[in-house]
């Protein structure tokens, strides 16, 4: 399997994100860049708008996400509530 | 009195399709051909452009929201930092080289990407890829204002910032960003998409702005960091839309995959090429080095490049033709690149200089094996000349790439002490090449690459006729100002008048 990743910028704004991520993906590999933080993860990833929700302690749109992306690989499937990055091998 | 209108809110779907979608309408007093007259001559097949997706089906009220939100935090860092004469927390105003470099080189590529997206927008029949390529031609201009204001702020301060737009137009290292967007506007819109969108923007755009960003910071450079982040929270949309689009062109008919092939091919080598400046940049000019140009390319090139590659292979692509001569080149490009510097720093809006010892300890220790056996052994040759008070300068005319426009100094895949030459004939005349790649390139179409501006051949033409004062006047070059060593420039005396000695490497 591939690798996906998606790199957010290091901030009040995405610390939330990223422990929502870690709940959501227990075996994706955070890696703390200056400036940056980049998560990757065998196969697929996925960003739940409930947990981030959960972290943040408001609601969330998943669109939100745009401000403090830096870069992402994989396909993206997005709806509502979660955000999926994935390699079809 | 307001009455309360109970307001259904629209799922993420359905926003998308009513906000997008549903803006197209069937023309009745124009045929379709009439419209989009572009569309049919590369030979790409489409049979429903409703196929097309956005994957982050964003729409353009949510767009302007989210941009508007970025500008406010661009403009908040860029004020504190000119206010709080940012400037003086570079690790050493070596760093300002590759700022130059991109001042003057990619961010007219950003003006040319937003010309392009506002073409093809217009050339595409489809209500999809109109409005992602309408938000991306917004994008990029505004990338390419925020990079200049930004680098404005050391314009103040330091040389080689001045007049960046002739320099875009006329100097000769910045025709190879030039040419490669000049080709890909001169394609038709297809060959744009895959051109800037699929084989730059998903292939090779995290080689450079990723480490060039993190560059910033190690090396305390707030305002390129966030302009740097500010342009690179738009590229994950722009990438996403790359991969969509050769989706989509590849589903549509199986008679597209050779097209499409052929243009990953061509864009992909002259994407590389192009980069060979940011590969300087990561082993050579950040003072404080983030990573070496051979460990960005292992994580976003093999790892990254590989797992695309490997994905898209299901639609019979391959990966691109020139990928295992990307990869022979990867421990050489530059060194090679850095000595072609340094001896034409004479001719350069920016200062290059001869690696420290410190530097040079680096250096091997990220290419064991190469940098000790083929380019330390010039590197303290220059040193010697130096000391010696007979600097090595390189008054001849560099031989330039018919494709790339580079000088031909790279080596061949296979024999690192042989420099790499290709020609062909073509209309008696010969055409110069730096590989088999950019040979290949010029031999799909001939026609195309000999109209090239060639910066070397308008040296000898009007206003400049050969001679050197008048082409450094004729570029906005300041003489003893803008170009030569480092060591002897005005921006180091400056820099450390104003604030003291810079860290080291180690
Ligand atoms: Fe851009
Ligand atoms: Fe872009
Ligand atoms: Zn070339």
């Amino acid at each position: 399997m591939s690798t996906v990743f998606i790199a957010l910028q290091a901030n009040e704004e995405t610390r939330p994100i990223i422990e929502a991520i870690e709940i959501d993906n227990p075996a994706a590999v955070v890696n703390r860049q200056p400036a940056m933080v980049k998560i990757d993860a065998e196969g697929s990833l996925v960003i739940r708008k409930a947990t981030i929700e959960e972290q943040l302690g408001r609601s969330f749109d998943l669109q939100e996400l745009h401000i403090n992306l830096i870069t992402l690989t994989g396909h993206v499937e997005e709806d509502d509530d979660s955000l999926t990055l994935s390699w079809n091998s | 009195m307001d009455m309360k209108v109970a307001k259904k809110k629209l799922g993420l779907k359905e926003k998308y399709r009513t906000m997008t979608r549903d803006l197209g309408w069937e023309p009745s007093y124009h045929s379709k051909d009439e419209l989009f007259p572009y569309v049919g001559y590369e030979g790409i097949k489409i049979h429903d452009w409703d196929k097309w997706e956005d994957p982050f089906r964003l729409t353009m009220d949510a767009y302007w929201k989210y941009q508007a939100e970025k500008e406010r935090k661009f403009y908040a860092i860029i004020d504190a930092h000119a206010q709080n004469n940012g400037h003086l927390n570079l690790t050493d105003a070596r760093y300002l080289s590759a700022l130059k470099i991109f001042l003057q080189a990619i961010s007219p590529g950003e003006y040319a990407a937003h010309r392009g997206f506002a073409r093809v927008g217009r050339e595409f029949p489809g209500v999809g890829p109109q409005v992602a390529c309408q938000m991306q031609a917004i994008d990029e201009i505004r990338h390419a204002q925020t990079q200049v204001h930004a680098m404005s702020n050391y314009n103040r301060y330091y040389n080689g910032f001045h007049a960046f737009a002739d320099q875009r137009d006329r100097i000769w290292y910045t025709s190879v960003a030039r040419s490669f967007f000049d080709d890909s506007m001169s394609a038709g819109p297809f060959e744009f998409m895959i051109a800037i969108g699929f084989s730059f923007e998903y292939v090779l755009t995290n080689l450079l702005f990723v480490p060039f960003m993190s560059g910033a910071a190690y090396n305390g450079d707030m305002a390129t960091v966030t302009f740097g982040f500010s342009a690179q929270s738009d590229e994950a949309r722009h990438m996403t839309l790359g991969l969509e689009v050769i989706k989509f062109i590849l589903e549509q008919d199986p008679d597209n995959l050779p097209i499409v092939q052929n243009w990953i091919d061509k864009w992909f080598w002259r994407g590389f090429r192009v980069l060979g400046l940011v590969s300087t940049m990561m082993d050579y000019m950040l003072p404080k080095r983030v990573m070496s140009w051979r460990e960005a390319w292992e994580i976003y090139g093999v790892e990254n490049g590989g797992a695309l590659f490997k994905d898209l292979a299901r639609y019979g692509i391959t990966p691109p033709k020139g990928w295992d001569d990307a990869g022979k080149a990867i421990d050489h490009m530059s060194h090679q690149f850095m000595l072609g510097l340094y001896q034409w720093s004479f001719g350069t809006a920016f200062h290059a200089w001869i690696p420290s010892d410190d530097d040079m300890r680096w250096l091997s220790a990220k290419y064991p094996d190469t940098f000790d056996t083929y380019y330390r052994p010039r590197w303290e040759h220059i040193k010697k000349m130096a000391a010696a008070g007979t600097p090595f300068k390189n008054y001849g005319l560099a031989k330039l790439c018919q494709t790339c426009q580079l000088p031909c100094v790279f080596t061949e895949p296979d024999d690192p002490t042989l420099t790499c030459h290709r020609e062909t004939d073509y209309k008696e005349h010969k055409y110069h090449f730096c590989s088999d790649g950019c040979q290949h390139v010029f031999e799909n179409e001939p026609e195309k690459y000999i109209q090239a501006w060639l910066p070397m051949p308008q040296l000898f033409q009007d206003p400049v006729n050969g001679d050197l004062g008048e082409w450094m006047k004729w570029v906005s070059l300041l003489d003893g100002k803008d170009n030569g060593d480092y060591a002897d420039s005005e921006d180091k005396k400056n820099f450390e008048v104003w604030r003291g000695l810079a860290t080291t490497n180690q």
